[in-house]
């Protein structure tokens, strides 16, 4: 099964949407807590970083019985030092972003905490593309 | 505890009931969505001053049993609107955080 959302640019009231239909479809589907709970999460601080820094995006779910597999595309800025954002605490959010409770610098290292595999392509003026999935019977 | 119980005991103020009957097994406290989503635990009750639709957000992700505002923090509209409609029960305080932090210890044992 796949799904696809177009994640809205300057809308932090919809980011989340994604995420939370994810989270539904995949509690309808039976999938344990714990893996619905890993994906949402990682999908959910994707989108935010999508609004926060790329003006949007689109992400692109595909359910399997053994794996949940997002993909988030952007067109945004692209990430210079990967090492560097991956770093807890590391952010360039800027300080209306922070009011809102975002800008801990803890979005990619909470996507790498929760999920199985990460994969982050990246450029400098052309875009950023996450690929994570979540297996089912593993830890 | 429910939901419901621990509201009264705590003498909170109901701002979006959500689903009364849910167990509170622990507790949260912070202000940071990341971190919260990073740390806080299913069936917690989440202690914070954000009550913006973000923290709706985070709530339904990490299912909290419910959130708390302190300090009479202020809840968005629209977040109001989307905890009603995800059924995320919405409790308010006077006190500071660390208090019903204290308290909600002290009621969990």
């Amino acid at each position: 099964m796949k799904l696809h959302f177009d994640v809205p640019g300057d809308d932090f009231t919809r980011a989340g949407e994604a995420s939370g239909q994810v989270k539904r479809k995949l509690k309808r589907l039976g999938f344990p807590p714990d893996v619905i709970r890993r994906i949402s999460i990682a999908v959910y601080e994707g989108e935010i970083n999508m609004v926060i820094h790329a003006g949007g995006g689109a992400a692109d779910i595909e359910i399997l019985p053994d794996r949940i597999t997002a993909v988030l595309t952007d067109h945004g800025p692209g990430i210079p030092d990967v090492e560097l954002a991956m770093q807890e605490g590391w952010s360039t959010a800027p300080d209306n972003i922070r009011s809102l409770g975002f800008g801990a610098g803890m979005g990619l290292p909470n996507i790498k905490k929760y999920t199985d595999m990460l994969d982050i392509d990246t450029e400098v003026g052309r875009g950023t593309v996450l690929t994570m999935t979540v297996f089912v019977n593993r830890k | 505890m429910t939901v419901s119980e621990l509201s009264e005991k705590m003498g909170l103020e109901t701002l979006v009931p959500g689903d009364p009957t849910r167990r509170v097994t622990g507790g949260y406290t912070g202000d940071l969505l990341s971190w919260v989503m990073a740390r806080a635990n299913e069936g917690d009750a989440w202690i914070t001053v954000m009550g913006s639709i973000n923290s709706v957000a985070v709530a339904v992700l990490t299912e909290v049993a419910c959130i708390i505002l302190s300090e009479d923090s202020a809840l968005d509209e629209d977040a109001r609107v989307r905890a009603e409609k995800e059924g995320i029960a919405i409790l308010r305080s006077s006190e500071t955080a660390f208090r019903l932090a204290v308290e909600l210890d002290r009621l969990l044992g």
